[in-house]
């Protein structure tokens, strides 16, 4: 709660920069605040509050707020050129700041209301955001998709609320869990509310059916921008799915996990497929992101002890990676003009520092030890299996393999692909730190992936 | 008994659906952008008017609540939503969203 409201501040503070004419400060203040929001937050570990029967900072809440700052903190060091550019910045500023808001809210609901306002503060800014490269029609088409596609994802969602509240007279997770649980003969309006639910998540999620706004909105989009959403964004709704049919509807297992079971095998199969036969790195890392998704899905099917750490464990690895290689690919595009996969051919001899990094990010998303990722698929899969979903398991091990294979494409073009023209590309002093930090984090995590694990 | 409760509550029901359901196929089938937002605020006020039965029909005041929630979400989204469309418009000279589609596979 201390975090949420020293964030909140944060972004009218960005807003006043303008005003007061403070701007070359922003960028400084916003690395202090959000270190110091992160020190605030875990102040709160164990103390489990309840505001108001609204949001409660349990430690899944705490554990989940923390990993948001510390990766928004690693996204600012990674932007700083994105706020340099824009003639507007202390503006960006406060609209990422808003969505970090949003994202706070997001993971520490306990009320369907909050849960509605802080998909919505979330995905406000990043509508604009996404738009930000305002003289570029790519940008444009990006957030005209976002926007759309966000906000009828929010009427389903919406419905389903309504549904739910019909059937059983309350927004409060833990009133409608013990009515579900109490309540036998409960209104036929609640399946289809909670369906309706189901589909609005997914949405947000991009999960598969629902996933095909995802690419399109990712490769038009700024790639700082995409970065953002498919890190902090990704991270924040799968938690708020998570809570939401972890604790609210757990007891009526059976009427939803049908359908996420087929969910998550379409989306493991159509996420790696299509990212398999992608040129562009950009497109390419978004239908990776919808894979991972597909895998996170794997961990909520499991709806087990196991599920709320393997989640933030996968999240953790997954975004830390991510970060790291749409850095890459925004320093590699920007420099050759073109993001497809050629640009990175003969990387390991003109920029060694830039190759070996990407290699293992990528490595760690294709789930290869000893990174990071391998773990974070590992416990994952334990999660499936003790829940008896081995057959899902055996479509993602198979979907991982099809991974394996376009992340290698990008490594085999870095190291064995030559280059006419072996120019070493320009990296910010700011920029080779946050990648080796990166790099490092990424072993150690491979190493000791209980010190995560542990927490929840 | 107020006004609202004499009409039964599966009226409401499905008024809101087929509301609903219209918004949603305006969504997915009409081409021109502001109808598509039309079309968009046609399904949160679906869900508005359920809320609002839901919450006569149960004597409880949240269901109200939550709607100015939606209405005040739906008029920021709209605000976003209008100013990236004139965006859009500057680009492309049309409201026309068969002109977006140079993203694809």
């Amino acid at each position: 709660m201390k975090a949420l409201i020293l964030l909140s501040s944060l972004g009218v503070i960005a807003l006043l920069a303008e005003i007061f004419s403070f701007k070359k400060l922003i960028y400084p203040i916003v690395l202090l605040g959000l270190v110091l929001a992160f020190i605030l937050n875990m102040f709160d570990w164990d103390t489990n509050q309840l505001y108001f029967k609204m949001m409660q900072t349990d430690n899944y809440a705490i554990a989940f707020t923390s990993l948001i700052i510390v990766i928004s903190f690693l996204w600012f060091i990674m932007a700083e050129g994105f706020f340099k550019e824009e003639s507007n910045q202390s503006d960006h500023f406060a609209l990422v700041l808003f969505a970090l808001v949003g994202a706070v809210i997001m993971v520490s609901y306990t009320n369907m209301a909050m849960l509605f306002l802080g998909i919505e503060i979330l995905s406000i800014p990043m509508y604009i955001l996404a738009g930000s490269n305002k003289s570029d029609v790519l940008s444009n088409e990006a957030a005209f998709k976002y926007l759309i596609m966000g906000a009828f994802a929010t009427g389903f969602l919406l419905f389903g609320i309504t549904l739910i509240y019909g059937a059983t007279g309350s927004f409060d997770l833990t009133e409608i869990a013990t009515v579900v649980s109490t309540n036998t003969a409960i209104s036929s309006i609640f399946y289809v509310g909670v369906l309706l639910m189901l589909i609005g998540m997914s949405f947000k999620v991009s999960a598969a059916p629902f996933h095909f706004w995802a690419p399109d909105v990712y490769q038009g989009a700024p790639t700082v921008i995409t970065a953002f959403m498919a890190t902090i964004v990704k991270t924040a709704a799968f938690a708020a799915f998570l809570k939401l049919f972890h604790t609210t509807f757990s007891s009526l297992g059976e009427t939803w996990m049908h359908i996420v079971w087929v969910m998550a095998a379409l989306t493991l199969l159509v996420g790696n497929i299509t990212a398999a036969i992608q040129t562009s790195t950009k497109r390419m890392l978004a239908y990776s992101s919808v894979a991972h998704a597909g895998y996170m899905l794997l961990a909520l099917l499991a709806n087990n002890s196991f599920s709320n750490s393997a989640i933030l464990f996968y999240a953790t690895a997954y975004s830390i990676a991510s970060i790291a290689t749409f850095c890459i690919v925004s320093i590699v595009a920007n420099a050759k003009g073109s993001d497809v996969v050629d640009s990175f051919n003969g990387l390991a001899k003109s920029n060694p520092l830039l190759a070996f990094v990407m290699t293992i990010a990528l490595l760690s998303l294709a789930g290869i030890p000893p990174t990071a990722g391998f773990f974070a698929k590992y416990y994952i899969f334990t999660s499936a299996f003790t829940a008896g979903n081995a057959g899902l398991v055996l479509i993602a091990i198979i979907a991982s393999l099809v991974g394996v294979y376009y992340y290698f494409r990008i490594i085999i073009a870095m190291f064995f692909k030559e280059n006419t023209n072996n120019q070493p590309l320009e990296v910010t002093i700011n920029h080779k730190l946050l990648l080796i930090v990166i790099a490092v984090a990424i072993i150690l995590l491979g190493l000791f992936p209980e010190s995560i694990i542990s927490l929840l | 008994m107020s006004i609202i409760q004499t009409i039964p509550i599966e009226w409401y029901l499905f008024l809101s659906t087929v509301l609903f359901a219209i918004g949603v196929f305006g969504v997915l089938f009409r081409r021109n952008a502001i109808i598509i937002f039309m079309s968009i605020e046609l399904m949160l006020n679906a869900v508005n008017l359920l809320l609002v039965a839901f919450s006569s029909y149960l004597s409880d005041s949240k269901g109200q609540v939550f709607v100015f929630f939606i209405m005040a979400v739906a008029a920021a989204e709209v605000a976003v939503g209008l100013a990236i469309l004139s965006m859009v418009y500057r680009n492309t000279n049309s409201p026309d969203i068969n002109n977006l589609n140079k993203l694809k596979w």
